[in-house]
């Protein structure tokens, strides 16, 4: 069974009383427990969070699965998702891709077997000026080669 | 040239905190503002002209007017979801200058008359969000925000708010529906937001670069903002620009300058060896030019349009020859298939065959009347739905598919591309 931490928990209090109304902190919350959940959403983590703010599980269900940024299968600690979309595509960043994939000898969405990483294509995320990037968890990285991003990933803790 | 006007203290490195801000004259526009009557403010940002950055060109005085005279409570929302392909101004003027936005934000609020706002943020932007949430308190702690700001017994408070990842939010309606909590998913109009938007109360939805021009509109005053630009599309304007120029980047010109010069002189001209093929003016939705029909292009709302395009955000993308024109359609027509929000029939059904025809092209299983059929698909999409996602996807395809026919042709006959010389399977590896 999932269950918030106590930071967590009053968090996602701090949230309800922010905005207008409690519903516009469903996704902030989702926020909360995506990271006390290593990561990811499932339905048990959906109740725990039905709990805590008093909104049916189908309310939450709904804006869990429109929005990509919540996951919906487990990730690796380092998430890195490579924008492919027109003017990285333009760089090299399907490219990049294909290869950070091949070294870390994965598919993507899928977790390594180490735990460590998942590689994800993703659309624009506004660094196309600064093209092939990445995002690593929080953190984007850009002007990249295949080599300086695969040095990147190695060396992470 | 470029002309600095929202930009022209952005190397400063402390020009993101408000000492910084404040050493260059920051707040004092504000001042000045809370000592004018609302009305005036509105009619300043009429007579400047200034129109919206964040993509429909729409102008802002006008769509402030919209709001009703009963001083019914209102909301004032940046859209701040900056999800264009192509586009990243929005990101660099909040992690720059964060202070300019919320100075922006509070002269509008005021002359709109709102006591509240809210920033939506796109949910990947965590260093820009960081920074907009620092400036924030900074605000605050200096009398900046909240309950009589200045002594002016004005009110105004301003929060920020992240997304969580949907291009469709940063359709206004998408946004309201995203910031009560709910799915992305826009609403049918009328009733605008100005009418009846967050909460079913009057909202006015403006872009960054929109709220922070108003600063400058006022401490300029009219006719020197409107001593940039062209007659119909005054002042200064980000450009994003990106692809396959030597130095891509974020650059101020007047509105009205040539995309040539754009590329040539600010983004230093296409790679070495390499020619430039066409050029998508601004973000992924605008139609393609071609390198000849580029070379002739201004960069303003008429000027565009007059080529069949639009300045949308501002972002300008660049192609040259190494590129396949089927290939980058492929990606343009996975992206409005991925981020379609599936309420209405012509996009979802659209959206889905126009990537699913172009592939089929791709993996060499393509029919030369596969090529009509993206046409007719298209323009059944066009027209007839909620928002205009829709639409976005139609045109770059009506556009690559007339203005590029040859390379779609050579595709489909050859199971190859014209230009790689191989198939989609094996490029980009
Ligand atoms: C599919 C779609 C996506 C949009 N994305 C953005 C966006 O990311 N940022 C933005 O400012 N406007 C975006 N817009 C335009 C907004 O609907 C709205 O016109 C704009 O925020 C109004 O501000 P402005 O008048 O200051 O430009 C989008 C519109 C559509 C149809
Ligand atoms: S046009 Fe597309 S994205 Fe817009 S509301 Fe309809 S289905 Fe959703
Ligand atoms: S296209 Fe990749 S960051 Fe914009």
């Amino acid at each position: 069974m999932f269950k918030f931490s106590e930071s967590g928990l009053s968090e996602i209090k701090n949230e309800m009383k922010r905005y207008e109304t409690k519903e516009s902190a469903i996704i902030p919350s989702l926020y909360i427990a995506q990271k006390e959940n290593k990561g990811w959403i499932n339905a048990d983590v959906i109740r725990g969070l039905s709990e805590a703010m008093e909104i049916p599980e189908s309310r939450i269900n709904e804006v869990f699965k429109f929005y990509t940024m919540f996951n919906q299968k487990p990730v690796g600690k380092f998430h890195v998702q490579v924008c492919t979309n027109i003017s990285c595509a333009l760089e090299g960043g399907r490219e990049l891709f294909s290869y950070l994939c091949k070294e870390l000898e994965t598919h993507e969405n899928e977790v390594t077997q180490d735990g460590r990483f998942t590689v994800s294509k993703v659309e624009c995320l506004g660094s196309c000026g600064t093209a092939p990037m990445m995002q690593v968890n929080d953190e984007y990285y850009e002007k990249l080669t295949p080599e300086t991003a695969m040095n990147l990933l190695r060396n992470m803790k | 040239m470029e002309s600095k006007v929202l930009t022209e203290f952005y190397h400063l490195e402390d020009y993101k905190t408000l000492k910084g801000y404040q050493s260059k004259g920051g707040y004092e526009t504000l001042k000045k503002a809370l000592k004018m009557k609302d009305q005036q403010i509105i009619d300043e940002v009429k007579a400047a002209g200034l129109r919206g950055r964040g993509g429909a060109g729409f102008p802002t005085g006008m769509k402030w007017g919209f709001l009703p005279k009963n001083g019914e409570p209102r909301y004032l929302l940046c859209n701040a979801d900056e999800g264009e392909p192509g586009t990243f101004k929005d990101r660099m003027m909040m992690e720059k200058a964060p202070h300019q936005l919320i100075e922006g934000m509070i002269i509008s609020a005021f002359a709109v008359g709102s006591n509240k706002g809210y920033i939506y943020i796109r949910g990947e932007y965590n260093y820009p969000t960081r920074c907009v949430a620092e400036a924030l308190k900074e605000a605050y702690a200096a009398g900046l925000l909240g309950k009589n700001i200045l002594g002016s017994g004005f009110n105004f408070d301003l929060d920020f708010y992240r997304g969580a990842g949907a291009y469709i939010c940063g359709e206004e309606t998408g946004m309201i529906s995203s910031l009560e909590g709910d799915k992305g998913q826009p609403k049918l109009k009328p009733p605008f937001p100005a009418i009846q938007g967050y909460l079913k109360k009057p909202t006015i939805v403006n872009n960054v670069e929109t709220l922070a021009s108003v600063v400058h509109i006022l401490r300029d005053g009219v006719q020197k903002y409107r001593s940039y630009g062209t007659e119909k599309s005054p002042g200064t304007k980000l450009f994003s620009l990106s692809g396959n120029v030597v130095k891509p980047g974020n650059y101020e010109v007047p509105l009205g300058y040539t995309l040539k010069d754009l590329i040539q002189i600010e983004g230093g001209g296409i790679k070495p060896g390499r020619r430039l093929k066409a050029v998508i003016p601004g973000g992924s939705s605008a139609p393609v030019l071609t390198a000849e029909e580029a070379m002739k292009a201004t960069l303003d709302y008429e000027g565009l349009a007059s080529l069949g395009t639009m300045l949308g955000s501002g972002a300008v993308i660049v192609i040259d020859d190494s590129h396949c024109m089927v290939d980058l359609l492929g990606v343009l027509t996975h992206f409005y298939h991925h981020e379609s929000c599936g309420q209405c029939t012509p996009c979802r059904e659209g959206t889905g065959w126009l990537n699913k025809i172009v592939h089929s092209i791709l993996e060499g299983k393509g029919r030369l009347q596969d090529i009509d059929l993206l046409v007719r698909v298209a323009d059944n999409m066009k027209g007839k739905t909620i928002c205009a996602l829709s639409d976005a996807a139609a045109l770059p395809v009506l556009s690559f598919v007339t203005k590029f026919r040859d390379e779609f042709e050579f595709y489909v006959r050859e199971g190859r591309s014209k230009v790689r010389g191989t198939a989609y399977a094996e490029m980009h590896h």
